[in-house]
């Protein structure tokens, strides 16, 4: 009882110490519990059957997320846990000579772990659930739920989870403190603060070429990631300017400190100016001991501006690009004229391919002009041999180079002008006209449009029927006619009306609006074709729709998943990060104390010396922002390119939002960083 | 109290015979009749029980006491790292006990030098910069910086150590880096405690010899705190603690260093066992 009273003495008398743990702690355990919580509170909302599944997935893929999260907190709390034991070796080597053994301090710390461990568990929960409030309205607002009826969540089987996950990561880190203290010596317990910090100093010439060297990797690796995008053609080669990224960062950070000094000291004005020198010293001395960290530091910053920017913004367009892409509500569609050897298909299915949608659906008792308004017919056509290969002409080879995955053996899609101009003006979009022998490519895909544009641009000559065709315009037309959640269109190839005739038909569609002018109508018509098509798809007709509802549904719950998904890992890299150069910061306080009170003795301004370690913590916490923020500049392009069928509307705004979750978590913490070290250096 | 009547009319001869050698030299520091006191009314610990001396532009005087005696108080005191609870102290006239904030840091950095027992030298600095330090925190130009850091490295044969880091240099080095970056802003005093008790004896030697350097040709002045004899020799005038009251104190006169530190002994043995066993 003896040990168990002295751990909550050392618990409250270092308190200050302890702050910065106590707070990631307690955020740590927070966000974890808010996002277990999610799941019970989708309960709540009335959603479709097709939200549901998708909610189902969200929550599934969150607790999968949240074992890899607990990995990264249970580091980060070795992590801290051996900071604050190494700024208290003193007090264990008092311990250890007054003859109490090593058992016993074991227990202490075992002690003091438990205590902190469910302190920060119950306050984190306490937080959590307030949290996790707040967090409900962004959900319902995420699933367009009702806000009106706002009901009070508690997550039980969250709450039981955080416990089990954190109770895990508490005993590790007491075992951890156990094998610490059994490998310990007496000497360096009691005299380990003393141990003169041997100042490392780098040959100048040779940071010199290892920064200019590193910086050259990575301009090569940012090239490779946006303009030199096209030599990225497989998978598994991202990994090449991935790697050159990370050991460029780590050369970098290894070699600027001496760099720095070097041009300031040159700088002899500014270097020996007040306290510039010092302040100068102080971050290369701690940039030279922390390069390692400081690399993962930056790498993680990367991750989460890269993972939150491009969530938010996968997010934003989703929803702007639902009012753009599906301006109409049902789009039906069915193949035609399929032969036995087009795939295994059944007999009736076969059959089924001689007549229309309109036949079809008539056939099984859906009134077409009871149902719909607003409707346009129309056919998509084929030529034999026309594949994407052959509609790429001459450039075929130069593309197939830097292309090597796309499906060149498709047929292309042609439609007549005439039905295309219908489409285009139910849905807001430009109509054109063709001469005879005129065609012109509707896409709204960017890179088939970069590629089909070089064609345009250099022959483009298209042969349907024996007859020859020239584009009309030396670029594709932005446009489609499947409505979406994303722009996938590839490419059609819109020609005159008598350029092809019925024995092409291998497509037929019927767009249109439903005739009903409230939700629960609309939904009503949905749910019926949904019916019939489900159970004649495959088995007796292929046919198949796209609805706006069911596009809507299905982006609302992956825009949510992305967003929960994004903001969970974003915030959990970000408070990893930025607590660890807090640590790191106030483990060095000690030291900072001797060396500021020396300054004091010398006569420097109480405010000067402020200063002096404010511009001391700022730059520490700002340099590897600012390089993660270079990184992140290609990063986001990058990205931009990768999700690029998803559009980058929301790019901008989303940008914002993360730079505010930055400039709050990471200047909190700095502040924070800021404040207990002035603490530390202010005690005499 | 017979006790207290005494020490006060010892007191008295000793500010009479200081205010007749004023006429002959300005007084850089005077300390008037200081008290500090540590803790509360049921456990009262008077560190410094009414102090009361002056010292003239450029004398070297050594403070000598045994461990608990006051001399270190005394310094923190004068140097303003530590305040008085009653009494005065006056540096070139100004009563630096009435300073606060800023003005006492502006005070430390114009006024005074300090030289430490463990050198206080920042570690990530070489000792250039160490040197530096102390005048670009008065916004000295760079040129004056680097003609003023040539003359002091000439003086205290440091030259050969300036742009190496403190780890790289022996204590005697050290100190001789800290004595520089005491004196590099021309201090009306210059505060050394205990400046030898970290080095062997060879390198105390050198280190004092500087001092003494300073003090005949650079004018410099000097207050030492030591409790080691030796050291205390090399000063013009020695004042003895005990107790948190002057004890006794002598002056080298023509006497030469040996002499000095023979009378040195014999006050030391006066004082009693405490100081012996320092010795």
């Amino acid at each position: 009882m003896m040990l168990c009273k002295l751990s909550l003495k050392n618990i409250k008398k270092s308190f200050k110490d302890y702050t910065i743990y106590f707070f990631t702690l307690i955020l740590g355990v927070a966000i974890f519990y808010v996002f277990n919580a999610i799941g019970s509170q989708t309960v709540l909302i009335n959603t479709t059957k097709s939200t549901y599944e998708i909610i189902d997935l969200m929550v599934n893929m969150l607790s999968g997320v949240s074992v890899f999260v607990s990995f990264i907190l249970g580091f980060l709390i070795i992590y801290a846990s051996r900071f604050l034991i190494k700024r208290r070796n003193k007090e264990f080597g008092i311990y250890l000579t007054l003859g109490m053994s090593k058992r016993k301090i074991s227990m202490i710390l075992f002690f003091e772990t438990l205590f902190i461990g469910l302190i920060s568990l119950i306050v984190g929960l306490g937080v959590g659930v307030v949290l996790s409030q707040l967090m409900s309205i962004l959900v319902a607002n995420m699933f367009d739920a009702d806000m009106t009826k706002f009901t009070f969540t508690f997550s039980t089987s969250a709450c039981i989870k955080t416990f089990i996950y954190f109770g895990i990561m508490y005993l590790l880190v007491m075992l951890f403190n156990v094998y610490t203290i059994s490998k310990c010596k007496l000497i360096s317990l009691l005299y380990g603060a003393k141990k003169a910090e041997k100042v490392k100093l780098k040959n100048q010439v040779i940071c010199t070429i290892i920064f200019i060297i590193s910086v050259i990797i990575l301009g090569i690796a940012y090239y490779l990631v946006t303009a030199g995008f096209e030599f990225l053609d497989t998978a598994d080669k991202i990994f090449i300017p991935i790697v050159m990224g990370i050991v460029s960062t780590f050369f970098i950070f290894w070699s600027v400190s001496g760099l720095l000094l070097n041009i300031f000291m040159s700088m002899k004005k500014t270097y020996y100016k007040g306290l510039n020198s010092f302040i100068l010293r102080q971050f290369s001395s701690k940039i030279n001991t922390t390069v390692f960290s400081m690399t993962i530091i930056c790498l993680m910053l990367f991750v989460t501006v890269c993972v939150l920017s491009s969530a938010l913004s996968i997010k934003n367009s989703m929803t702007a690009n639902l009012e753009e892409l599906a301006p109409v509500d049902i789009e039906l569609y069915k193949m035609l004229n399929l032969t036995p050897e087009d795939g295994e298909n059944t007999n009736a299915v076969i059959e089924d391919s001689k007549f229309s949608v309109r036949d079809t659906l008539e056939k099984n008792n859906f009134n077409i002009s009871e149902k719909l308004m607003d409707v346009v017919e129309c056919y998509l056509y084929k030529e034999e041999d026309f594949t994407l290969a052959k509609s790429l002409g001459g450039n075929l080879d130069e593309i197939l180079k830097k292309y090597r995955y796309l499906k060149y053996d498709s047929l292309q899609n042609i439609m007549k002008i005439s039905d295309y101009n219908k489409i285009a003006k139910l849905y807001g979009n430009e109509t054109y006209t063709l001469d005879k022998d005129e065609y012109l490519i509707i896409a709204d895909f960017e890179s088939m449009i970069l590629i089909r544009n070089q064609v345009l641009k250099e022959n483009g000559i298209i042969t349907i029927q024996g007859k020859d065709y020239s584009p009309k315009y030396k670029e594709c037309k932005k446009g489609f006619v499947e409505i979406s959640s994303n722009h996938i269109n590839d490419g059609i190839f819109i020609v005159p009306d008598d350029a092809v005739d019925e024995s092409m038909q291998y497509g037929n569609m019927i767009i249109g609006n439903y005739k009903a002018f409230d939700k629960d109508g609309k939904r009503k018509i949905n749910d019926e074709l949904q019916k019939i098509t489900s159970k004649l798809w495959n088995k007796e007709s292929l046919i198949s729709m796209n609805s706006k509802i069911d596009i809507a549904d299905n982006s609302i719950g992956l825009g949510a998943l992305v967003t929960f998904i994004g903001l969970y890992l974003g915030l959990i890299f970000l408070i990893s990060s930025v607590a660890i150069l807090s640590l790191k910061e106030l483990s060095e306080s000690t030291d900072n104390k001797m060396r500021f009170l020396m300054l004091r003795k010398i006569g420097v301004d109480e405010k000067l010396l402020n200063q002096a370690l404010f511009r001391q913590i700022g730059i520490f916490f700002m340099f590897p922002l600012l390089i993660a923020i270079i990184h992140s500049i290609f990063g986001i392009k990058f990205c931009t390119i990768v999700l690029e069928s998803f559009g980058t509307k929301g790019l901008l705004p989303s940008i914002i939002m993360t730079a505010i979750f930055i400039v709050v978590i990471y200047g909190g913490y700095f502040l924070l960083t800021y404040y207990c070290s002035k603490n530390i250096i202010k005690e005499k | 109290m017979f006790c207290k009547v005494k020490k006060t009319t010892k007191l008295h001869n000793f500010v009479i015979m200081v205010s007749e050698r004023r006429d002959i030299l300005e007084s850089i520091l005077k300390i008037e009749q200081i008290e500090k006191y540590y803790g509360n009314k049921s456990s009262l610990t008077k560190a410094i029980n009414n102090i009361s001396f002056e010292v003239q532009e450029g004398e070297f005087v050594a403070i000598m006491g045994a461990s608990g005696s006051g001399k270190t108080t005394l310094l923190n005191v004068i140097s303003t790292i530590d305040k008085v609870t009653s009494g005065h102290i006056y540096v070139a006239g100004e009563d630096i006990t009435k300073l606060k904030g800023n003005k006492l840091n502006q005070f430390r950095r114009e006024e005074l030098g300090f030289i430490f027992q463990d050198f206080n030298l920042l570690d990530t600095l070489t000792a250039y910069e160490n040197i530096a330090l102390a005048l670009s925190i008065q916004n000295t130009a760079v040129k004056e910086i680097e003609e003023r850091i040539n003359k002091v490295a000439r003086e205290l044969s440091i030259k050969d150590v300036l742009n190496k880091y403190p780890y790289q240099m022996s204590g005697g080095q050290k100190q001789r880096v800290a004595s520089a970056r005491a004196i590099i802003t021309n201090p009306k005093l210059i505060l050394a405690d205990e400046p030898t008790g970290a080095l062997d004896s060879k390198s105390a030697k050198m280190l004092l010899e500087r001092f003494q350097y300073l003090n005949d040709t650079l004018k410099a002045t000097i207050l030492m705190v030591t409790h080691d004899a030796f050291t205390a020799s090399y000063a013009t005038r020695v004042i003895f603690i005990k107790d948190g009251k002057v004890f006794n104190e002598i002056y080298r006169g023509e006497a030469s260093r040996k002499e000095f530190f023979d009378k040195i002994i014999d006050v030391v043995t006066l004082l009693g066992g405490d100081l012996n066993d320092a010795l």
